[in-house]
C-alpha cells in the first residue's frame, strides 16, 4: 500500500473514531488502535504512540471549553494528577517489558469494561459531606447552573487516588485516555457530581497522556507518518460530534450500536492476543 | 473567600486560552509536514509491521530542527507533535504560577511535583 492510501484510509477512520468516541463520552483511542493492528497490521507499539498524540488533542481542545466555564475543578485536577501522571510514567516503562500480545489482552479486557460503563445510566447525586482530607486539600467546590451555584463535597480521597494511579497505568501502558476508570474513581469512589467528574476527567487526560508520551517519544514509538492523519482525523471528528451533541435530543441508541463495536473489537484484539497473532 | 474567587477565574481563562492555542498552533505544523512528507513520499511502501523505532533524525531535538531547516516533512510533523505534548505540560507550568499568586502555597507544592514527574520521565525515558 502506497503512503498516500495508506495515510487517507487513517485519516477517514481516525475521523470516525474521533466522532464516535466525542458522541458517546468512550474517546477516540479505543478505536483507533484496533483499526490500526487489526485492519491495517500496524505493530501495536506504532499505534499506541499515535492513539497517545490524538488523545491529547482531543483532551486539551474539548477541556480548554470546560475550563473557561468553570465546571472543571482545577484543585481535584491538580491533586489527582499526581496518581494519573506516576502511573503513566509507570505505565509506559511497563509497556516497554511487556510483549504485544499480552497488551492486547489488557486492551480488550479494558475495552470491554469501558463499554460496560458507556451504557450505565448516570444518576446525579450531590454529595454534601466532606472528609477531613477533603478539607485539609480544599477540594469541595462548586459549579454553575442555569439556575445557580451548586456546591459539592468529595469523599474517600485516597481511595480515589489509588484508583487514579491505575487508570494512569492504563493509559500509559495502552495509549488511551482510561476515562471510563477516572470516572469511576472521582463518580462512584469519591462522589463527585458527574458533570465535575467528566470535565476534569478531561482536563487530566492531557497531562496523563503527556507524562507517558515523554517516554514514547525518545523510545521511537511515535512516528511522524502515521501520528499525522490519526492527529488530524480524530480531533476533527471530535470536533463534528461535539457540534453535533449540542443539537441531538438523545445519543441512547448511538451508544449502544458503540458498546457493541468496541465488544467486537475489544474480543478480537483478546483472540489476536491469545493465538499470538498480533 | 471571595478575593481568591476572582483569581480562581483568571486562571481559568489562562489556561484555557494556553490549552486552545496550543491546539491550534500544533494541528497547522502537523498540517503543513503531512502535506510536505505526502508530497514528497506519497507513493513509498507504507510498512508498519514490524516495530523498528522512528529514523535516527526524528529522536533528537537537533536532528528534528535540521530537519526543519532542510524542509524534510516528517521533521515538521514530529516538531508539531512535540508543541502538543507540551501544551499540557505548558498549562501545569501556568497553573504553578496561578497558585503562587494566589498565595495557595499548597497546591503551588501539588503542581510543581506533577511538573517533576513528567520531568523525570522526561531524563529517564533513554534509559533502562
Amino acid at each position: 500500500m502506497s503512503v498516500i492510501v495508506f495515510t487517507l484510509i487513517i485519516l477517514v477512520g481516525a475521523y470516525f473514531a474521533g466522532l464516535l468516541g466525542s458522541l458517546t463520552g468512550l474517546g477516540g483511542g479505543v478505536v483507533i488502535i484496533p483499526l490500526l493492528t487489526l485492519v491495517l497490521h500496524v505493530n501495536i507499539h506504532y499505534a499506541i504512540g499515535a492513539s497517545l498524540i490524538s488523545v491529547i488533542a482531543t483532551s486539551s481542545g474539548s477541556a480548554a471549553a470546560y475550563v473557561r466555564e468553570g465546571i472543571t475543578n482545577i484543585r481535584i485536577g491538580m491533586f489527582l494528577e499526581i496518581a494519573t501522571t506516576a502511573g503513566a510514567l509507570l505505565g509506559a516503562v511497563l509497556s516497554l517489558y511487556i510483549h504485544a500480545p499480552v497488551i492486547a489482552v489488557i486492551f480488550g479486557v479494558i475495552l470491554i469494561f469501558s463499554a460496560i460503563m458507556s451504557l450505565k445510566k448516570k444518576v446525579q447525586v450531590i454529595s454534601q459531606t466532606e472528609s477531613e482530607w477533603a478539607q485539609k486539600l480544599k477540594l469541595n467546590g462548586s459549579y454553575p447552573t442555569a439556575e445557580d451555584e451548586v456546591k459539592y463535597g468529595v469523599r474517600k480521597v485516597g481511595g480515589g487516588f489509588i484508583m487514579m494511579l491505575f487508570a494512569g497505568i492504563i493509559s500509559g501502558l495502552l495509549g488511551i485516555g482510561s476515562g471510563s476508570l477516572k470516572v469511576v474513581a472521582m463518580d462512584s469512589i469519591m462522589r463527585i457530581p458527574f458533570k465535575v467528574s467528566t470535565t476534569t476527567s478531561n482536563f487530566m487526560i492531557g497531562v496523563t497522556a503527556a507524562a507517558s508520551a515523554v517516554v514514547y517519544l525518545q523510545r521511537g514509538y511515535i512516528d511522524p507518518g502515521l501520528s499525522m492523519p490519526v492527529v488530524i482525523g480524530v480531533l476533527l471528528g471530535a470536533l463534528t460530534g461535539s457540534k453535533i451533541l449540542v443539537h441531538a435530543k438523545s445519543s441512547g441508541w448511538l451508544r449502544w450500536v458503540f458498546a457493541v463495536i468496541v465488544t467486537v473489537l475489544a474480543v478480537q484484539m483478546i483472540y489476536n492476543g491469545v493465538t499470538g497473532k498480533i | 473567600m471571595t478575593g481568591s474567587n476572582f483569581k480562581d477565574k483568571d486562571m481559568q481563562a489562562v489556561i484555557g486560552w494556553v490549552l486552545r492555542l496550543g491546539v491550534i498552533i500544533s494541528m497547522a505544523v502537523v498540517f503543513i509536514g503531512g502535506v510536505i512528507y505526502l508530497y514528497r513520499h506519497g507513493h513509498t511502501i507504507a510498512d508498519y509491521k514490524t516495530f523498528s523505532g522512528v529514523p535516527e533524525f526524528l529522536q533528537t531535538p537537533r536532528g528534528i530542527l535540521n530537519g526543519i531547516v532542510t524542509f524534510r516533512g516528517r521533521a515538521i510533523i514530529q516538531a508539531g507533535i512535540v508543541l502538543l505534548i507540551a501544551t499540557p505540560v505548558i498549562r501545569i507550568i501556568c497553573s504553578a504560577i496561578g497558585f503562587i499568586m494566589e498565595k495557595d502555597y499548597l497546591y503551588t507544592g501539588i503542581t510543581i511535583f506533577v511538573l517533576m514527574i513528567i520531568v523525570i520521565g522526561m531524563f529517564t525515558g533513554h534509559a533502562g
